[in-house]
């Protein structure tokens, strides 16, 4: 501050301070709740994870992560799983997404409904459904077989099949949502601009639409990829125990072993991994502009 | 002013004696909710409650990890503990059970094995080979040789997913008889040898299942022809109508059982409480409810288990003769190395 700042600095800074404090007083509670379930919990797991089972200090839950070679298939796994689902989420929820956004606003409000529905029922409940639709003696297959579509029983799940199937539908509306909503954002007369100048419907998409939804696109891809790195209810039912990502190989070492160490020990790689993940994201598609931070 | 202040002490004095006593009338014992508990509780909790003058609360659990969290921190609040047998042995090495005292506890008429250090057998279960009679008729599959042989038996299998009972059945099928299951497992190249054998059986199994709940639905969708799991559910899913039958032959005999958390409020009373419940004809009223056979023999003497229905019991002298014992001392040790194997032949 200096002296010729006016008289009404010292007042000016004073209010400031204030501001400040009351903000901090707001933010509080949210910060002491992130502390409690968050911060606490991860920094007693991430603890634990280096702790042996006589409690002296020791990397041996990570050299079991090592030498197991199970460990790195599951992780391996993992990412394929996650990778594949965001992939076809894209497939399915993009042009869905451009759909939507040619209607009239409020056809748009009345479909986006239905792309929202699935949220209100439980994960747990859908994933039993698709059970129900999928398995041998299944809705699907008894209709197939009795119309003749085709003669024995498709494998349609407790595989990775049926897992895919199970958490795109999860997934769906958290890549829909952001496309839609990057989409309706896109000036039309930019596309009138681009048939002006004399491009056609193909490549006006491809050169003005398609870039300016990109942003939107990849968000979408982001949230389902790392939501999807941490599936387990899906994996468990749907997959027939031949699907075995890193949650339920958590689960599994914790019912089994009471070791919380390896258990503490897998999820601190896979949080070290997703955030290497997000990390490379945020370097390469400028996350922060994505996502609505102070990018430039 | 003076007045007051003893009435007051006096009244606290009384509520605090009236806390005591009727903390140490209670007792808390938790196990695994569903039918289960219910049969528990019906037949085993309420009754000796009654007959020790006691009142007893009831709590759920999903296993023993959930004792280790409270033993470690120091907040025992729970006295017995229904378990796995295997759980169970894995949680008295480790520290965190009361050792019983089978003075008070009369296990004189138990069956051979169904008792340890830590533990008391409650109630006998056995993991069976099931089939679907949709598929192949009353005539099923006898041994778990028949299990492997997708020509003589062709369809979709079921099997475990984690490694508890599922080398034993792979060792058989290769040709070991049942008494030297064990000792092959626990020479070296033993477990490889199973898991090898569960290799070949690996592209005939449409599903790992990793529950109870899980193997009787199965079955009663008819999503697999062969299956391995435990009789009491199997028998839950044909009263509901699912086309399922079972063998004892070459079964696994396994056995829930009771244990007393390591710092339980009440230990002397817990105690009492097993002996109590460990009568046998409170093992006997147990039956009624689930076809989970008494690890009492004596249950079997007093004639309140009608002599069909005795038959379909896992410990039925009949049937157990017929099936190989569980081996707790080879799960201490190598457990955790073959669960290791296990979850690796099933990732590859």
């Amino acid at each position: 501050m200096s002296a010729d700042a006016g008289p009404n600095a010292a007042g000016l800074a004073r209010d400031a301070r204030v501001e400040r404090v009351v903000l901090l007083g707001l933010s509080l509670p949210a910060l002491a709740l992130v502390t409690v379930t968050m911060i606490l919990p991860v920094g007693w797991l991430f603890w634990l994870s280096f702790l042996a089972d006589d409690g002296s200090l020791s990397l041996v839950h990570y050299q079991r992560l090592v030498e197991q070679p199970s460990y790195a298939r599951i992780f391996r796994t993992t990412f394929e799983v996650s990778a594949l689902a965001t992939l076809i989420c894209i497939v399915l929820g993009y042009p869905l997404a451009y759909v939507l956004s040619q209607l009239p606003p409020r056809v748009a409000g009345v479909a986006m409904i239905g792309v929202l529905m699935p949220f209100w029922t439980s994960i747990l409940v859908r994933t039993y459904a698709w059970l129900v639709l999928l398995q041998r003696r299944g809705l699907i297959n008894t209709w197939g077989m009795e119309l003749g579509l085709w003669d024995e029983p498709l494998a349609l799940v407790h595989d990775l099949n049926g897992t895919l199937i199970g958490m795109v539908h999860i997934m769906l509306p958290f890549l829909v949502l952001p496309v839609y909503g990057s989409m309706r954002a896109i000036d039309r007369d930019y596309l009138k601009a681009a048939a002006n100048l004399g491009a056609g419907p193909a490549r006006a998409f491809r050169l003005v639409f398609f870039p300016l939804s990109l942003p939107g696109l990849m968000a979408g891809a982001i949230i389902v990829f790392i939501l999807c790195l941490g599936f387990y209810v899906t994996p468990a039912v749907l997959g027939g125990g031949k699907v075995i990502m890193v949650a339920n190989r958590i689960a599994n070492d914790i019912e089994i072993f009471f070791n919380w160490g390896a258990a503490s020990a897998l999820g601190v790689v896979l949080l070290v991994l997703t955030m290497l993940v997000l990390w490379a994201a945020s370097r390469l598609l400028r996350l922060d502009r994505i996502l609505g931070g102070h990018g430039t | 002013m003076m007045l007051r202040r003893t009435l007051l002490g006096s009244a606290l004095a009384t509520a605090v004696a009236a806390t005591a006593g009727s903390a140490e009338a209670q007792l808390t014992v938790v196990s695994f909710g569903g039918s289960y508990q219910e049969a528990q509780s019906k037949a085993l909790f309420q009754p000796a409650a009654k007959a020790l003058g006691i009142t007893i609360k009831e709590e759920t659990y999903t296993g023993i990890a959930d004792l280790r969290l409270k033993v470690k921190a120091g907040a025992v609040t729970w006295d017995i503990v229904a378990s796995g047998s295997g759980s169970a042995a894995r949680a008295g090495a480790e520290g965190i059970l009361e050792k019983l005292d089978y003075k008070t506890i009369d296990v004189s008429s138990f069956l051979p094995g169904l008792y340890q250090d830590y533990c008391v057998g409650g109630d006998v279960f056995s993991t069976v080979l099931a089939w679907n009679t949709k598929t192949y008729g009353d005539k099923g599959p006898q041994s778990w040789a028949d299990f492997w042989d997708v020509k003589k038996f062709p369809g979709k299998r079921s099997y475990r997913k984690s490694v508890a009972g599922a080398l034993e059945p792979a060792l058989m099928a290769d040709g070991v008889p049942p008494n030297k299951v064990y000792e092959v497992l626990s020479a070296p190249g033993g477990i490889e040898r199973a898991i090898k054998k569960i290799k070949e059986l690996k592209p005939h199994v449409a599903v790992w299942w990793a529950s109870g709940a899980q193997h009787a639905q199965l079955m009663k969708d008819g999503e697999v022809d062969l299956v391995t799991g435990w009789n009491g559910r199997f028998d839950v899913a044909k009263k509901d109508g699912a086309k399922v039958a079972y063998t004892f032959n070459q079964a696994l005999l396994d056995y829930d059982c009771y244990a007393i958390a390591k710092g339980a409020p009440h230990r002397d009373l817990a105690m009492k409480f097993l002996a109590e419940i460990s009568k046998p004809q409170y093992q006997a009223e147990f039956t009624k409810y689930i076809t989970y056979g008494p690890t009492n023999k004596k249950a079997y003497d007093l004639g309140t288990i009608e002599a069909a229905y005795a038959k379909q019991l896992p410990s039925h002298p009949d049937n157990a003769a017929k099936q190989l014992t569980v081996n707790l001392d080879w799960y201490i040790k190598f457990e955790e190395k073959a669960s290791a194997a296990y979850q690796n032949m099933l990732t590859e």
